[in-house]
C-alpha cells in the first residue's frame, strides 16, 4: 500500500539504529505495517518525555505497543516512530507514569487508513 | 497516567444562533445512527469523522448482528456492504496442540432477507452507514478532528473546537460518538476514571483466499454464507480470546488482549498472534493465504461498570464511547450495540428539541438506555467480563474441556470404559481443577449468566 506523505518522507532508521526484536513467530511486523496505508503528517501527535521514562522500569509501551513503535536505545533510551501508529491508545494506557506520554489523535484525514478491517 | 488532550473548558458568551441543531462526533455506527435519527427527525445535524472516510479508523472482531439495525433501516440488505451471512457460529477450546470444537449449524440464519449475523468491512460498512444518514439530511465532514468542548456562560456545551480552519461548530447539542478513546467524554469528565484494566486489545489480520477456496476450506454450503469461530485458551499467559471469520474473498484472524496481561506478562501482541496461525487446528485454513492488512484497536471490555454518567448539559455519549460493547464471553458484540446506543441519543435530542426544552436529553437518554436490551443486557452481564478474564475460564475451561474429551473418545483397550463421572474426575484432576473450584466456577457461571 502506498504511503502518502505531506512532506519528504524521512527515512527511517531509528529501528537499525537498535537491535532489531525477535521477529514476531511468523509475523514480521515490518512487511505487515508495510501493508498499512499511513498518510502521514508533519506534526507528531504522540509526545515522548525522556526524562519521565529514564525513570521507569516497567517499559510496557516495549511490548504493548501492536506497531512495535517504542524502541529501547542501547543507551537506554527510549525512542518513538508515530508514523505507523495505529491509533489505539494502548501506550498511554498501559504506561502508568504522569507526563512521559502525551496522546492526541493525528490532523483530521491523517494517520492509518484502514481498507479491509 | 499521561496527559491526554490538554483542554482548557473555554468558556464563550451565550447566545441562541445555533450553526447546527446537533454536533455528532464520530461516524461510527453510533454516530451515523444518531445522526440519521436526528437528521429523519428534520434536525439540521453534523456528522465530524477524522478519518478520510466513515470507518477508515476503525477495526473490529468482527461480525454486525443486525435486528436492531433492521429496525432502524428495514431496506439495509439491499445496500449494505455484506461479506458473508454467518451460518456457522464455532466455539473452539484450545489446549497445546489440542482443541475441541462446539460448532451450531443453522441454515435458517443465512436468510438474505434477515440474517442473524454477517461480516463486513468497516470502512465499507460505516460509510455505508454514514451513507444512510447523509441521504436523509445529515452534513457530513470528514477528515475533521474534534479536539474540544467548547461552553457557554452556564457551563453548557456550546459548540465543538476542530481542526478545521475556522470557528468552533455552534450548537444546541453535542453527541460524543468519538470512539474507545473517547477524549470529549473524558474532558466532560463524564468518565469513571477508566485506566488500562477496563480495555483489552484488539490485533488483527487479513488474509486473502479467494471466494471458493474460502467455501471449501470452511466447508460451507452456499456461496455467500460464512463462518465465525471464537477461540480461547489460545492467548497463552495473557487472558483474552481468538477468532476467525470469513469475509467473501478473505478471512481474518485475531486475538483480543488483556491490557493488564500485556503490561504483567511482556508478551508481545503479534507473537500471540502468530501462536495462533500455527496451531494444528487453525495452520491448515489459513495456509498459502495471501496477507494484505494488518491493524490493531481497543476495545473498551469492562461492561456496565465503567458505563460513564452518559450525558450532561448539551453533552450525550454512545457507543464505545459509553462503553455500550458487549463481551460477555458467549456473546461479543459491539456494532449491534453502538447502533442502539447512537439512535437512542438522537431520539433523546429530538424529546428535547420537541418540548422546547422541557424534557432534558440527558435523563431522556439515561433512561431509554436503560429501559432497552443495551442497559438490560449490560446490567445482567456485569459480572460476565471479569468471569470470562478470569484464569479459570481461561486456562482451567478450555483444559477441562480437552482432558474430558480426550478421556471419552481416546479408546484405551483393553483397558475398560470409564463411566462419565470417573471421566470427569480424572479430566479435573489432570486440568489441576480441585472439585472445590470447580464446583465454584460453575456456581459462579450460573450466577452470571443465570
Amino acid at each position: 500500500m502506498s504511503r502518502i506523505t505531506d512532506a519528504p518522507n524521512p527515512k527511517l532508521n531509528y529501528r537499525q539504529a537498535t537491535e532489531s526484536p525477535e521477529p514476531g513467530a511468523g509475523i514480521d511486523l515490518d512487511q505487515e505495517l508495510g501493508r498499512v496505508e499511513f498518510r502521514i503528517s508533519t506534526r507528531p501527535h504522540i509526545a515522548l518525555d525522556n526524562r519521565v521514562c529514564a525513570g521507569c522500569t516497567a517499559r510496557t509501551c516495549l511490548n504493548a505497543c501492536p506497531a512495535r513503535l517504542f524502541v529501547e536505545t542501547s543507551a537506554g533510551e527510549i525512542i518513538f516512530n508515530y508514523e505507523n501508529c495505529f491509533e489505539c491508545g494502548t501506550c498511554y494506557l498501559v504506561c502508568g507514569h504522569e507526563g512521559a506520554l502525551s496522546w492526541n489523535y493525528p490532523p483530521g484525514g491523517y494517520g492509518v487508513r484502514f481498507h479491509r478491517s | 497516567m499521561p496527559k491526554e488532550m490538554e483542554v482548557p473548558m473555554t468558556a464563550i458568551e451565550g447566545g441562541n444562533a445555533s450553526c447546527f441543531d446537533a454536533v455528532v462526533v464520530g461516524a461510527g455506527p453510533a454516530g451515523s445512527a444518531a445522526a440519521l435519527v436526528l437528521a429523519r427527525g428534520g434536525a439540521k445535524v453534523a456528522l465530524l469523522e477524522r478519518g478520510t472516510e466513515p470507518g477508515s479508523k476503525n477495526l473490529y472482531g468482527g461480525v454486525i448482528y443486525p435486528a436492531i439495525l433492521a429496525q432502524l433501516i428495514p431496506d439495509y440488505p439491499e445496500s449494505a456492504p455484506i461479506e458473508r451471512r454467518i451460518t456457522r457460529r464455532v466455539t473452539m477450546l484450545v489446549d497445546g496442540g489440542r482443541a475441541t470444537w462446539l460448532a451450531h449449524d443453522n441454515p435458517s440464519w443465512g436468510d438474505p432477507g434477515g440474517p442473524n449475523a454477517f461480516t463486513a468491512y468497516r470502512p465499507a460498512f460505516d460509510s455505508w452507514l454514514a451513507g444512510v444518514a447523509v441521504a436523509a439530511g445529515a452534513v457530513l465532514l470528514p477528515s475533521t478532528t474534534a479536539t474540544r468542548l467548547v461552553r457557554d456562560a452556564y457551563g453548557h456545551v456550546a459548540a465543538v473546537a476542530t481542526d478545521r480552519e475556522g470557528p468552533p461548530l455552534r450548537t444546541r447539542m453535542v453527541i460524543a460518538a468519538d470512539g474507545a478513546n473517547s477524549f470529549l467524554a473524558k474532558q466532560a469528565g463524564l468518565m469513571k476514571g477508566a485506566g488500562a484494566e477496563g480495555y483489552t486489545l484488539g490485533v488483527k489480520r487479513v488474509l486473502s483466499l479467494g471466494a471458493e477456496e474460502i467455501e471449501r476450506r470452511f466447508n460451507i454450503a452456499s456461496p455467500g454464507e460464512g463462518v465465525d469461530i471464537e477461540i480461547l485458551g489460545c492467548t497463552g499467559e495473557v487472558s483474552g480470546g481468538g477468532f476467525l471469520y470469513t469475509n467473501s474473498e478473505t478471512v481474518a484472524v485475531g486475538l483480543v488482549l488483556s491490557l493488564t496481561g500485556l503490561a504483567a506478562t511482556k508478551s508481545r501482541p503479534e507473537e500471540l498472534l502468530g501462536r495462533l496461525q500455527r496451531h494444528p487446528s487453525i495452520e491448515p485454513l489459513l495456509r498459502g493465504a495471501e496477507p494484505l492488512e494488518y491493524g490493531a484497536h481497543l476495545i473498551p471490555e469492562a461492561g456496565f461498570s465503567h458505563w460513564p454518567r452518559l450525558g450532561s448539559k448539551g453533552l450525550l455519549v454512545a457507543g464505545d464511547a459509553a462503553f455500550a460493547c458487549l463481551a460477555a464471553g458467549l456473546w461479543l458484540e459491539g456494532v449491534n450495540y453502538a447502533i442502539a446506543s447512537g439512535a437512542e441519543a438522537g431520539r433523546a435530542v429530538l424529546a428535547e428539541f420537541d418540548s422546547h426544552g422541557a424534557a432534558d436529553a440527558a435523563a431522556v437518554y439515561a433512561s431509554a438506555m436503560e429501559a432497552s436490551f443495551v442497559g438490560i443486557n449490560h446490567r445482567r452481564l456485569r459480572h460476565a467480563p471479569r468471569l470470562v478474564m478470569s484464569r479459570a475460564t481461561q486456562v482451567g475451561l478450555p483444559r477441562f474441556a480437552n482432558h474430558l474429551a480426550s478421556e471419552i473418545f481416546s479408546v484405551r483397550d483393553p483397558e475398560p470404559k470409564p463411566g462419565l463421572a470417573r471421566a470427569a474426575y480424572a479430566a479435573a484432576h489432570r486440568s489441576g481443577v480441585s472439585p472445590l473450584t470447580a464446583g465454584a466456577a460453575v456456581l459462579r457461571a450460573l450466577r452470571t449468566f443465570g
